[in-house]
């Protein structure tokens, strides 16, 4: 079985006055089909920008990202975004629902970006899923934190995605709503098939992913594919608030 | 299936619809403007090509400034039709019943004209009835000045007419013209003969009306040489709708270019506003692009709505356009011959909506193209301004120049030459640069010296103006030009008024008689001292025309075509004759002489006016001859002076010594020195009466018309500013309303921070006068330049700042941008803290 994702040597580097600052540094990863993968790691430490780069909304300073199959480095900008429109989903710390539009219709975008056929009612069927049927028709604004995230959810699985990015889904919302969020993420995830790449600070939610990358100053300090996964983990919980 | 950013587009607009519609009207106004300054100038040429007869009053005149001579009346003999003469000169008109005597243009005239149209009066019979008898039809302007009333008796020379109607309308003059000169009308057999005698200036006209069939045009072209010698001049109807129909053209042009002023305006305004609109849209582009929409589809979603704004605001301005068209024959009635008619011209309503749009979509493009440069990684940042600087791309570059192409363009199809229109887009881009260069400055300084003696909430209102996303440049822009505009016109017009008043102060003459036959000088110095007033000065007035220059004479001038010949070749001069320079004049080079004798000299010395000789390309030791009424007299040039004609005096750009022209046909000036109307009114009437040929003019009466005319020409620069301001007031509850959201939560924050309601809404008030100071400011500070090197340069007098007026105008403006403020804040500082955090943005 091929990777979906394949990181690597991955660096980046952001300039910064006249010197550079080194992002990222030598990166290098793999995930399969269905594989569940957690980035952990103090702010700043570059999870983001990873997530970012791995998506293809970046341009690495070296190294080669393979995505679904594609070299991003050899794609153009908008080459990128057709692969993102057929193989990846987003979950954003921020929701990032389009205020102008309705639930349903901020679930429709992706498949209508792709020009989708019946979309409309797999838009309706995942926001069933999320449990927001009856909300289908309320614009963001009418909606709490928890249920505009949920809304995201079911946008970022509405193309049937072959991968996942989620930076820290949970992170503005309160534990026991972000609790049933990331239920029914790895819920709608088991369901899809999906590989899952997640930013997250919850050293409780963390575990549940199949591997668990910690980052620090740009590099990956453990990954819990090559170490034993329990040991690990142990003083990483200190670390993180 | 259409494409997905179609039915996005639409989506997208949800919520900012009846928004855009506020920032558009900016636009429409300047659409309005177009349309209706167009279609109205489209009716105009209608209503003139379809009453082009009227505008003369007959198919073809002949004219000259004396009678006509024999060969022209063998030539007015044969061409038979219909005939009708008229001689028009000026003259004193005395009001008998209220003893006042008001100088005017009489035209003694047959029966007959006009052969088209007709002279308009109240009653409407006394038209046709004032030329059976001592009758007069009277300017109906003159008539309320003096309150004369129908009936009434005046005296032209030393005959006397019944006043039988109001003149309201005729053939050949505006209503404008009359303020110059009020008009009255007589019948050619009832005229005081001695009013022409020579010196007198008089037009010669006969009116022709031929049978169908016969080309006016074609008998002219015919005539031309035979004419020109005679120094006839000639008029058709196509001549004069061509004249009306260039200097209307000029005019409206003049008014669309104003029109298309307000219409950028109102796009800087779009562009100001779709600036922060597109802020406000970043997050959901970073997203699509995230899920994968490409550049260009993304960028159509915002290009499409654009477009959409530009189409609406095209519909409703040309609507609005039609509606302040019906209002224009309002404002310029006095400057036009025809009345013009209502109609919607169909080519007008292309033009406006076409360049509204064009210009829209042109300026809304500027701040649309960071759509494009959106990274879908700003959708993972929690900040998400931080990725979008507005970097200047070459694409920008591109959209700025197309701007620049279009504007500069427009301005040249719309201009009378190439140049005036590359000019007129230069003083937009000076005018505008420099009012963002006043503007700026303003505000930097407001910014790097904050006021800190002042009270918490003015320090906060203040800092209000140069916050992130203010909208104050923009705002000062748009509301500034007018206030260029309005301040410009009334530092010009009183600079000019004062320059006037400034002439007749002192011991300088504001009393002129002129007209005086050299027997009758002294006589009416008699009269004037009588009155105890002054004669400053006494002037003979000889008029000739130029013959020949160094032995070629002027007719073989014209045939040559690589010669330029001037207005200073043709005109007839008006000369004088004394010892040496007035204190207005200044002898450049040569010598002038006193006194000649001229049976001993082969030409006679002449002394010529500086601008008058680079004319005529002449200098010392030239030799010109003049025509004096008949006479042939051979000078040659000695000496050259400048004049200051600023000075109110008798000023002649040639000058004879003493010991020629004592014996030429000739008529006097005599200047005087009044220091009451009364005064001036009576020394006029007594002078009239005795010399019923003498006219008299009192410098405070001319200023008076000045003064008249001006203020109808600054009411329609008023008119087209006031459209200026109105789009910077549009733009600036645009910009209210746009960061309203912003300034909610800010409102909000302060109340919870402890701040009350009344501080909240004090500090707003703060912002809003300090706005309408800075706005007002700039364009007053641009004016005083601009007024400064108009005076300076143009008029040549002194400059003067009428203080209280512009007072006045930042008063009205502080007034007009705090209205409009408050109003569109409305309820923005009373919100309760917990309402803010479910707003709707
Ligand atoms: N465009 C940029 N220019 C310069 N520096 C950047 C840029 N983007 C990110 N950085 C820097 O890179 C580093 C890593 O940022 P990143 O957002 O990836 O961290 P993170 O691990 O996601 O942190 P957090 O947990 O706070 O979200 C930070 O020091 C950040 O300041
Ligand atoms: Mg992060």
């Amino acid at each position: 079985m091929s990777a979906v994702l394949s990181v690597s040597n991955l660096t980046k580097t952001f300039p910064s006055g006249d010197k550079f600052i080194t992002v990222l540094s030598n990166i290098s990863f793999e995930l399969m089909a269905g594989d569940t993968c957690a980035i952990v790691g103090p702010s700043g430490s570059g999870k983001t920008t990873l997530l970012g780069l791995s998506a293809g909304l970046d341009d690495p300073s070296a190294g080669t990202i393979v995505l679904c199959g594609h070299h991003l480095g050899d794609l153009s900008e908008d080459d990128r975004a057709s692969v993102r429109n057929q193989h990846v989903g987003f979950v954003f710390q921020t929701f990032r629902l389009i205020p102008t539009l309705t639930a349903l219709e901020n679930v429709m975008v992706p498949g209508e970006l792709r020009g989708k056929k019946n979309v409309r009612q797999i838009a309706l069927d995942l926001l069933d899923r999320v449990g927001l049927a009856d909300r289908s028709h309320h614009y963001p604004a009418q909606l709490s934190g928890g249920e505009q995230q949920r809304v995201g959810l079911a946008r970022a699985f509405v193309n049937r995605p072959s991968i996942l990015f989620a930076d820290e889904p949970t992170g503005n919302l309160d534990a026991e709503t972000g609790d049933a969020v990331i239920e029914l993420l790895f819920d709608l995830n088991r369901t899809a098939g999906t590989t899952l790449v997640l930013v997250t600070h919850d050293m409780e939610l963390a575990p549940r992913a199949g591997r668990l990358l910690r980052l620090k100053g740009g590099q990956i300090v453990s990954d819990s594919a090559l170490e034993d996964p329990v040991r690990s983990l142990q003083p990483l919980s200190t670390e993180v608030d | 299936m259409a494409p997905w950013y179609l039915k996005f587009a639409w989506r997208d607009s949800r919520g900012s619809r009846r928004r855009m519609l506020l920032y558009l009207s900016s636009m429409i106004l300047g659409v309005a403007a177009l349309v209706s300054i167009n279609s109205f100038g489209n009716n105009l040429r209608n209503a003139i090509d379809r009453e082009a007869e009227t505008l003369l009053g007959a198919d073809l005149s002949f004219e000259s400034s004396r009678p006509f001579p024999e060969e022209i009346e063998f030539v007015i003999d044969s061409l038979g039709g219909l005939q009708s003469r008229r001689i028009s000169f000026s003259s004193m008109a005395y009001f008998e019943r209220t003893d006042d005597v008001r100088l005017s243009t009489v035209r003694a005239q047959e029966p007959g004209f006009p052969y088209y149209g007709a002279i308009e009066t109240d009653p409407p019979s006394a038209a046709s009835t004032f030329l059976t008898g001592n009758n007069a039809l009277v300017d109906a302007t003159l008539m309320s000045q003096f309150a004369a009333e129908v009936g009434d008796s005046i005296r032209i020379g030393t005959l006397t007419y019944q006043i039988a109607g109001k003149l309201i309308q005729t053939p050949r003059e505006t209503a404008a013209i009359m303020l110059f000169s009020p008009r009255i009308y007589i019948p050619l057999e009832h005229l005081d003969r001695t009013l022409l005698e020579a010196g007198s200036r008089a037009d010669y006209e006969v009116y022709f009306r031929f049978p169908e069939g016969r080309d006016a045009d074609a008998i002219v072209e015919n005539l031309r040489p035979r004419l020109r010698e005679a120094q006839v001049r000639t008029d058709t109807v196509e001549e004069e709708k061509e004249g009306w129909d260039r200097s209307l053209t000029n005019l409206y042009r003049f008014l669309s270019l104003v029109g298309f002023m307000s219409l950028l305006l109102g796009s800087l305004g779009v562009a100001s506003s779709v600036h922060v609109y597109v802020r406000q849209r970043i997050g959901t582009v970073a997203v699509l692009r995230c899920f994968g929409s490409r550049t260009w589809p993304t960028f159509s979603v915002y290009l499409i709505q654009a477009v959409g704004m530009g189409v609406i605001g095209a519909v409703l301005g040309s609507l609005l356009g039609f509606a302040i068209q019906a209002s224009l024959p309002l404002v310029l009635g006095d400057f036009l011959p025809v009345s013009v008619d209502f109609a919607l011209s169909w080519s007008a309503v292309w033009l406006g909506s076409g360049i509204g749009l064009g210009v829209t979509v042109l300026f809304a493009l500027l701040p649309l193209l960071v759509v494009k440069d959106v990274s879908p990684l700003v959708a993972l940042r929690a900040d998400l301004e931080a990725d979008v600087r507005g970097q200047k791309s070459p694409l920008w570059w591109l959209v700025v120049v197309t701007i620049g192409l279009s504007v500069t363009l427009f301005a040249i199809m719309q201009s009378p030459s190439p140049k005036i229109g590359i000019g007129y887009s230069m003083s937009l881009v000076i005018v505008f640069g420099a009012l963002v260069l006043v503007a700026k400055t303003l505000i930097r300084i407001l910014k790097n010296h904050p006021p800190t003696k002042l009270s918490y909430v003015s320090r906060q209102g203040i800092a209000n103006l140069h916050r992130p996303h203010n909208q104050t440049l923009i705002m000062t822009l748009a509301l500034g030009v007018g206030t260029f505009l309005i301040a410009t016109m009334l530092l010009s017009q009183h600079s000019l008024l004062q320059q006037m008043s400034l002439v007749a102060e002192g011991d300088r003459p504001n009393l002129v008689f002129f007209d005086i036959q050299s027997g009758q000088v002294d006589g009416v110095e008699e009269e004037l001292r009588k009155r105890q007033l002054p004669v400053l000065d006494r002037v003979p007035i000889v008029s000739m025309r130029i013959s020949s220059i160094n032995g070629t004479t002027i007719s073989a001038m014209r045939a040559d075509t690589t010669r330029n010949l001037t207005w200073a070749h043709r005109r007839e001069y008006r000369s004088s004759y004394r010892e040496g320079l007035t204190d207005s004049e200044v002898l450049i080079s040569g010598v002038m002489d006193p006194r000649v004798d001229p049976d001993t000299l082969e030409f006679i010395p002449v002394s010529i006016e500086n601008d008058i000789a680079e004319m005529l390309d002449v200098s010392i030791g030239d030799r010109i001859s003049f025509d004096v009424q008949g006479f042939e007299m051979d000078t040659r040039i000695t000496s050259i002076r400048t004049v200051d004609w600023q000075r109110m005096q008798t000023n002649f750009y040639f000058v004879f010594p003493l010991g020629v022209l004592e014996d030429a046909p000739q008529f006097n000036v005599v200047l005087s020195r009044t220091d009451t109307a009364l005064e001036s009114a009576a020394a006029q009437t007594a002078i009239v009466r005795r010399f019923p040929n003498v006219s008299a003019i009192d410098i405070s009466l001319v200023m008076n018309v000045f003064d008249e005319i001006f203020s109808r020409i600054a009411f329609i620069v008023r008119f087209m500013a006031l459209f200026t301001i109105i789009t910077g007031l549009i733009v600036l509850s645009g910009a209210v309303l746009i960061s309203r959201f912003q300034r909610i939560e800010e409102s909000v924050l302060l109340k919870t921070i402890g701040a009350s309601k009344s501080q909240v809404l004090r500090i707003m008030l703060v912002e809003y006068i300090a706005l309408g100071i800075l706005a007002a400011t700039s364009g007053i500070i641009l004016a005083l330049g601009g007024g400064w090197a108009l005076s300076r340069f143009v008029f040549e007098i002194d400059f003067v700042i009428p203080t209280l007026q512009l007072i006045g105008l930042v008063f009205f403006e502080v007034f007009m941008t705090l209205t409009i403020g408050l109003l569109n804040s409305r309820g923005v500082y009373a919100k309760k803290p917990l309402e803010v955090l479910r707003a709707e943005v």
